[in-house]
């Protein structure tokens, strides 16, 4: 005999209501397919190079120290050495004073930096704009909290004749971005230089978004990971520094993405104590600490950094420049074979309109899956080359919007790349040839 | 504003043309005044912002001061552990993302280790999920399988998190607490036990889980196979699960023996272990956890971790995969770390214990773990003139810190509002410490039983 509550009890799901529509996730089956299958791998974005020497050094030189401590807990909020150093070298960029215990807290990567500004700030009912092609984490995670998700396109526009697209040419309607502002939008989140596509907004893209901000007195969670990774003399600018932005605006940073060690998984966030308070409080309830070591060996990254700072010897200005060369090989190898880069300005992804190989792929009407992810499984089974459908950076709703293109990583080996293009030509061939 | 208006409208057109420009203009700033105030915290982190340890962990950062307070070991982690952890950062691929759900070098080995502990056949890939720490392991269950309208069990004294993650989860905490049942005089946490018909009566048809805690933070209570059957005839009654907090599962004293709930008949299916790499390898600060379970609950808990933080870090994951290997290999052993580090902190458990006595506190000689509670109301200390509204144990510890340069943590921080007075004459104190601060503790206690001579 069961009694009707636990039959009831019984009926109910075991999960909660919050993982609604967060369940699916593209990297767990597209990471699977490209251990098993790639021969070259430029999907998911990580460097398949080493961090540089003098990271590894100072993690070394952490573990071989007399200080055994280092394997214990430190502070919750972010290891002192770092957050001091963090708040140094960030106040340098925003120009103002910051207290590295209000002002900077460590999380584990800018993953968690996100999830702790969703759950502190969006509440049930609020509107969250997610401006398109996004990282996609942003989505779940607003789900997550509550929230609802009001997605903007970035619009591409048509290059100056006989030119490749540049991230550039992709931006935001003012008037479109400004109809998605209501009483009820608690935050935009903004990613520049932004993954897939590469785009760094210019300073006039960010006014706009500031003024909407402050005029509808909305929150900005600024995603800045790639702050570091950008080419052509562009300049990164930091939309906290825009007049009204400071106090509304949480900046995320990585350590992954800056020192080219994604694998250690810390990052921070930088901002004004009234946000970052509630922050802590989300952080102290959900992880608490991050490790120690890592954050002791960023620490002492950042300390080298901040005393290069702006000098050729500065990783900060080494590593954008090796980035542009692989990014520049990419584009010749993709643009020689007939797949259509569209430049990035940042970051190290590129994306490419892979429309002329459709041929390759046949188009499968009433399929569930968008022809993009067809096509780029198939190319990592077929051709040993993985790379990322760019729908999956897209809503549900608008995954078919641009489903002829696929985004490249290209943080990797010289060797990496040629083998790439080794790929491509065999390709090309294999078409042009009976 | 309408107050000033009011007292211009006596006055002339011009003032009045002034007086709405002025109007407008306040209001538009009082306006965005009160709408800068909008972005408060959200619902779910209402009243969870204060913490004990943000408290107790700044005011003993004090090097002069002997801290046997939060819960991390001042002894060195062991040396093949430190060296595994820098083989694993020397190789390139090591230092970049790996499995999200965890490292795969990490989860077959901790399938291996938990498989011969358990008795039954663990899937690294579906029944495991490796988070940051234990903390990430109880966040991460607790926000897969818990919601509003929920009744979470937790036994009192409780790790002090259990509370805030439930609520924050929008269920309702439903305490019940541990009560001492001798009055004898060498108390033993044998002697803290829950009366089976009160847990029953905590039990209805909203209990979606209880939180188990063996060996127990900070009573140091390890959980008989009978009083486990009884919570867990109780979790198969209900269809309840039961979140199973075991980091402490290797310290385990001479005469215990520790036993996972989850091997109870009917109790894996509705089971997640938990378990801690910090407490296991004395490595607090690498903070590494996992959750073991059935394949239909851990999907959820990997649902919550692909969209809190993904993956944890790649070398220390490697690390402690190769650490793992190393001692299960040795399993048989008594060399092996699990069994060996017991014994050490079992040595230091009645350093500690003696000490206290000595200086005539009444200890509460725990049969796992590294903390002991210890009863202070013996020592009289009157501290009614102390201004704050603190819990007892709260004013001692700071009056403990300042004056005689020794922490330990107030233990009505572990209580829920109901059960504070009966735990506020009650302070833990860690003994997980090297031999120099366990000397120093000696020699402030031994002091300290001077004065009051």
């Amino acid at each position: 005999f069961v009694s009707l509550s636990l039959q009831a009890k019984m009926s109910r799901p075991v999960q909660a209501r919050r993982l609604e529509g967060t369940d699916k996730n593209i990297w767990v089956e597209f990471v699977k397919l490209a251990a098993t299958y790639s021969k070259v791998n430029l999907g998911q974005g990580f460097p398949d190079f080493p961090p540089p020497d003098f990271l590894k050094e100072s993690f070394v030189r952490a573990l071989s120290g007399e200080n055994h401590m280092l394997h214990q807990y430190t502070r919750a909020f972010g290891h002192p050495p770092l957050v001091k150093i963090l708040a140094q070298f960030f106040g340098k960029l925003l120009g103002r004073d910051l207290d590295p215990m209000t002002n900077v807290m460590v999380t584990v990567g800018a993953y968690q930096a996100l999830f702790c500004c969703f759950q502190a700030l969006v509440d049930e009912g609020d509107e969250v704009i997610i401006i398109e092609p996004f990282f996609d984490c942003y989505e779940p995670m607003v789900k997550m909290a509550g929230g609802t998700p009001v997605f903007v396109p970035l619009r591409p526009k048509a290059p100056k004749d006989g030119k490749l697209m540049s991230s550039a040419d992709w931006q935001l309607d003012p008037a479109e971005l400004s109809s998605k502002f209501s009483g009820r939008t608690k935050a935009i989140v903004l990613n520049s230089p932004n993954n897939p596509l590469g785009k760094v907004f210019s300073r006039e893209e960010l006014e706009l978004i500031a003024d909407l901000c402050v005029k509808h007195d909305v929150l900005c969670i600024s995603d800045e990971v790639y702050e570091w990774l950008v080419y052509d003399g562009k300049e990164h600018i930091r939309i906290a520094t825009l007049r009204g932005m400071w106090d509304r605006t949480v900046i995320i940073g990585s350590a992954g993405k800056t020192f080219s060690a994604t694998g250690w998984k810390v990052g921070w966030t930088v901002g004004p104590n009234r946000l970052l308070q509630h922050l802590r409080t989300v952080h102290q309830n959900s992880v608490y600490h991050c490790a120690t070591i890592a954050q002791e060996a960023v620490a002492q990254g950042f300390q080298r950094e901040l005393e290069l700072y702006g000098k050729p010897d500065s990783y900060f200005v080494q590593l954008p420049k090796e980035l542009q060369q692989k990014r520049d090989w990419l584009v010749q190898s993709l643009d020689a074979v007939g797949m259509k880069p569209i430049i990035p300005e940042g970051t190290y992804f590129l994306v490419a309109d892979i429309s002329k190989f459709k041929s390759d792929v046949p188009d499968v009407p009433d399929s569930d899956e968008t022809y993009d992810s067809r096509f780029a499984k198939w190319m990592v089974k077929n051709k040993g080359l993985a790379a990322i459908p760019l729908s999956a950076f897209y809503s549900g709703a608008h995954k078919n919007n641009y489903n002829h293109f696929i985004r490249f990583c290209f943080a990797k080996e010289e060797a990496t790349l040629k083998a790439a293009n080794d790929i491509l030509q065999k390709w090309k061939q294999e078409k042009t040839s009976p | 504003m309408l107050f000033a208006s009011r007292s211009f409208c006596c006055l002339g057109i011009r003032t009045y043309r002034l007086r709405t420009d002025l109007l407008s203009r306040s209001i538009k700033l009082s306006a965005s005044a009160t709408m800068a105030f909008r972005h408060k915290n959200t619902r779910r982190i209402e009243g969870l912002d204060s913490n004990v340890w943000v408290e107790f962990t700044k005011v003993a950062a004090d090097p002069s001061i002997v801290n046997l307070g939060q819960g991390l070991p001042d002894i060195s982690p062991p040396s093949y552990v430190k060296e595994e952890l820098a083989k694993a950062a020397a190789v390139d691929r090591l230092n970049q993302y790996t499995r999200g759900f965890g490292h795969p070098s990490l989860v077959k080995a901790l399938s291996q280790v938990y498989e011969r502990v358990c008795g039954r056949k663990i899937d690294p890939l579906t029944d495991i999920l490796v988070t940051v720490g234990a903390y990430g392991s109880l966040f991460s269950t607790i926000q897969a399988l818990i919601e509003e309208g929920d009744e979470v069990i937790i036994i009192e004294p409780f790790y002090d998190c259990y509370e805030p993650m439930v609520k924050m989860a929008g269920a309702k905490p439903v305490f019940i607490p541990l009560r001492y049942k001798n009055d004898g005089n060498s108390a033993s946490s044998v002697d803290w036990v829950l009366d089976p018909a009160e847990l029953a009566n905590k039990f209805n048809s909203k209990t979606k889980a209880i939180i188990l805690n063996t060996p127990h933070n900070p009573i140091g209570k390890v959980f008989t196979r009978e009083e486990l059957q009884v919570i867990a005839d109780l979790c198969i009654k209900h269809d309840t699960l039961c979140i199973s907090d075991e980091v402490y599962e290797w310290l385990v004293y001479k005469g215990n023996k520790h036993v996972k709930i989850a091997t109870l008949p009917g109790m894996w299916e509705r089971t997640i272990t938990i378990g801690s790499a910090g407490k296991t390898y004395s490595v607090t600060g690498w903070k590494l956890g996992w959750s073991i379970g059935p394949q239909n609950l851990i999907k959820h808990l990997q649902v919550v971790h692909q969209n809190t933080l993904y993956t944890c870090p790649t070398p220390l994951q490697e690390a402690l995969a190769q650490a793992f290997s190393i001692d299960y290999k040795r399993m048989d052993d008594p060399d092996c770390y699990f069994y060996s580090l017991s014994r050490e902190l079992e040595s230091k458990r009645d350093r500690m214990a003696q000490l206290l006595q000595e200086a005539g506190l009444k200890p509460v000689i725990p049969d796992g773990g590294y903390f002991m509670i210890v009863d202070v109301s013996t020592l009289n200390v009157d501290l009614s003139d102390v201004d704050e509204k603190q819990p007892y144990d709260y004013k001692f510890v700071k009056w403990m810190i300042r004056s005689k340069k020794l922490s330990a943590i107030p233990l009505s921080a572990f209580c829920g509002p109901e059960t504070k007075k009966q735990f506020e004459k009650y302070i833990r104190f860690c003994f997980i410490k090297k031999d120099s601060t366990l000397d120093a503790a000696e020699a402030i206690l031994k002091n300290w039983k001077k004065q009051t001579a």
